[in-house]
């Protein structure tokens, strides 16, 4: 059990999500709702044999992805940790190549290489899902390393800013705070973006990390501008997040954010969930980030009905049904894709068994 | 939506994940600048030669690394490239390299072209996870997104008296993973060729140096030239036993090779000159000539390089032999601190004479 809980720091007065649109923050529930749909038949499918390895649902934690995402261009660089399908979704990815590439085919987004953890779009600037946690921090701040370097450097680019994803867990990884320093140091434009759901796998808060309540005191330990907001209210999160992002963006610094959240699956599809009560995540669930968002666009901004939102869900579980039949239905990988995209330039006798040669492109390219 | 059809093949010698790559020319070994003549220079200039002559082609091209800019390399390799290149280019890491070697992985991705430099390849052991379980895999686990040309290099093996932890040649352990080049020159003019050659291949290369060479003068041509990977090198022709090695230990293949001429065996000395990929042809040419062979390693032999060459060998020409290939690693153990320990431990002439031979009785 962990005594973990969202805080509730004051809305932001007339905070920049006041200024946006209706329709977009109609996208944004579409896009939250779409991450709880596509989880769930991601679950079915898991338990169908369809899905196979370790699969990390995102359930619950939807307006951290959705709403950290919006907060930046699209050019902004992104990398995840192994919990990445809402991320993907969030970012553009088509549902059907994030499924297939669960269900392991060639129309997949990694072709059928990578499956759950490893969720990579190019044209949607997704650096990837990693599988080790925390070795995606060092990444985050490599690219953030390159954005600079071709504004500042190569002059061919525009001020960019990272956004790189970890969960509670990986605070404690070495990489993490070699990572933390190099980005301060170096003054990298990226935001380390904690997912604090409490728990480090089975292990709370309480029980993995030093300072469990305190997370922000790592990041002043390198003198980097951090925040600590609560991440189960999408509206919220983005009048804290958005200034944030535009200020690392135009100062080319880095940042780092204790977003707390709530997972309502277990770690992973394996985890019998002994560590936490059901009485625990209810109380989270009615918190929940999409009725929250729901209830101000229908009982605030009076700008969508009950008929709506039932059309919405209707929309989204048609596409996620597509996603399933589609990864269902799509060709496997040919046995000869074992041996391509092992090097760039594959030449003779880089292998005592292997001919490497180029196969089939991405889809996604 | 965008249409996921079955995708069509890549048509393209280099993969696309790494966008538009131009190889540079490769030349026969006899058109390539004599190795011939006045212009000596030390290993560590050639080295320097190598990164600063595809830098200024090249801004994406940079180095980062512990004491390479304000200090000009520990080992004095990068001198004057801060003066050169200034510091957005030539940049000092704090001792951290899961840090920075995970962030030019990073960078990599992202289209920059990084030069890493492990003060040693020891240290590169705490950047176990970016440079083995990122950097050689990140175009395969992307189905072919994102490759990573980078360059990883530094002193491997012995320095001379540095005891246990800092003398790890790691060739045997990294060499293990597929997607990863390594090269491992024995000498100045090789060193610069096959450097340019990493900094320009799109795929990342471990480039291994030696402490204990970087002092190693030899001439070097000032113009440009690049040495294709799985090419080996035949230092000394002869047709009793074939001694394959690389990196360091050619060398001492040589003065073995000189004293067993004296004994009237004319051993033939191959340097591979890189590891992944390895020129299995010309080792097996050259055993089908001489019937014997002796492997001559610097790192451990269990399940180490020499027992992969061998293997190959016996796969491709086991009824050319008329002794069973033979081999001279570093002892099996840790590396000593006591200099005679230490020469004891280390592929030395003598131990090399002494193998070979084992392989002529």
């Amino acid at each position: 059990m962990t005594s973990h809980a969202p805080s509730k720091p004051a809305a932001v007065k007339d905070g920049p999500s006041t200024k946006l649109p209706d329709e977009t923050l109609k996208k944004w529930l579409y896009d939250m709702q779409l991450i709880r749909e596509f989880e769930a038949r991601t679950m079915q499918a898991y338990q169908q044999a369809k899905i196979g390895g370790f699969c990390h649902i995102y359930s619950g934690q939807e307006a951290c992805a959705v709403g950290t995402i919006n907060s930046v261009e699209h050019h902004d660089p992104v990398v995840l940790a192994y919990r990445d399908h809402g991320h993907a979704l969030a970012r553009g990815m088509d549902p059907r190549a994030c499924m297939a590439e669960m269900f392991g085919k060639v129309t997949g987004c990694a072709k059928g290489k990578g499956g759950s953890m490893h969720m990579f779009d190019k044209p949607n600037n997704l650096f990837g899902g990693h599988g080790i946690v925390g070795a995606q921090t060092p990444l985050g701040a490599g690219l953030a390393f390159a954005a600079r370097y071709e504004w500042e450097v190569l002059e061919t680019g525009p001020k960019k800013v990272a956004l790189c994803y970890l969960g509670d867990g990986a605070i404690d990884q070495g990489a993490f705070h070699e990572a933390l320093n190099l980005a301060a140091l170096f003054s990298l434009p990226v935001i380390y973006i904690i997912e604090n759901n409490g728990y480090s796998m089975g292990t709370a808060i309480e029980r993995h990390s030093a300072n469990p309540h305190n997370l922000v005191s790592r990041a002043l330990g390198y003198d980097m501008k951090s925040l600590e907001v609560d991440g189960l209210s999408i509206l919220n999160l983005y009048d804290h997040f958005k200034p944030l992002a535009d200020e690392c963006r135009e100062m080319q610094k880095p940042a780092f954010v204790d977003l707390k959240t709530y997972r309502y699956q277990g770690h992973s599809m394996s985890d019998p969930q002994k560590y936490r009560s059901k009485d625990e995540v209810e109380q989270f669930k009615d918190r929940d980030s999409i009725a929250n968002l729901l209830d101000h666009l229908m009982n605030e901004r009076s700008c969508m009905s009950e008929d709506d939102w039932k059309a919405m869900q209707k929309k989204i579980k048609g596409i996620v049904r597509e996603a399933v039949e589609y990864a269902e239905q799509a060709p496997e990988p040919d046995a000869s894709e074992l041996s391509t995209d092992v090097y760039a330039n594959p030449q003779p006798n880089l292998s005592p068994t292997e001919d490497y040669r180029h196969g089939a492109r991405n889809p996604l390219l | 939506m965008t249409t996921l059809d079955t995708p069509p093949m890549i048509e393209t010698p280099i993969h696309p994940a790494v966008g538009e790559w131009t190889l540079p020319e490769f030349v026969s070994e006899d058109q390539l600048p004599s190795r011939e003549g006045d212009r000596v220079i030390q290993y560590r200039e050639a080295l320097r030669e190598a990164m600063s002559e595809e830098m200024r082609k090249d801004k994406r091209v940079f180095l980062i690394g512990e004491e390479v800019a304000e200090y000009n390399g520990a080992y004095k390799i990068s001198q004057g490239m801060l003066d050169e290149f200034g510091p957005k280019r030539i940049i000092d890491s704090p001792i951290s390299e899961n840090g920075f070697a995970g962030a030019c992985i990073g960078a990599a991705m992202a289209g920059l072209r990084p030069i890493v430099e492990f003060m040693s390849w020891s240290f590169s052991l705490v950047a176990a996870d970016p440079i083995l379980n990122n950097a050689p895999k990140m175009l395969y686990m992307s189905g072919g997104q994102w490759g990573c040309p980078i360059v990883f290099r530094g002193n491997d093996g012995a320095g001379g008296q540095l005891g246990s932890t800092h003398s790890w040649c790691v060739e045997g352990l990294y060499a293990n993973v597929p997607g990863m080049k390594m090269a491992i020159p024995s000498n100045p003019y090789d060193a610069k060729g096959l450097l340019k050659t990493a900094i320009c291949d799109p795929d990342p290369v471990f480039f291994l140096e030696s402490e204990r060479m970087l002092g190693d003068k030899a001439h070097v041509p000032d113009e440009e030239y690049y040495i294709p990977f799985g090419r080996a090198r035949r230092v000394i022709e002869g047709d009793a036993c074939t001694l394959v090695s690389f990196g360091r230990p050619v060398n001492f293949c040589v003065e073995a090779a000189e004293a067993l001429a004296g004994e009237g065996i004319n051993v033939e000395v191959l340097d591979m000159r890189t590891i992944r990929p390895l020129d299995i042809d010309s080792i097996i040419e050259s055993v089908k000539k001489t019937n014997r062979v002796l492997v001559v390693d610097q790192s451990w032999p269990f399940a180490g390089i020499s027992s992969e060459v061998i293997t190959q060998i016996t796969e491709h020409a086991f009824d050319w032999l008329d002794a069973p290939p033979a081999r001279v690693n570093t002892r099996d153990v840790p590396t000593p601190y006591a200099k005679h320990l230490e020469y004891d431990y280390l592929p030395n002439p003598e131990r090399i004479a002494e193998g070979v031979r084992r392989v002529m009785a």
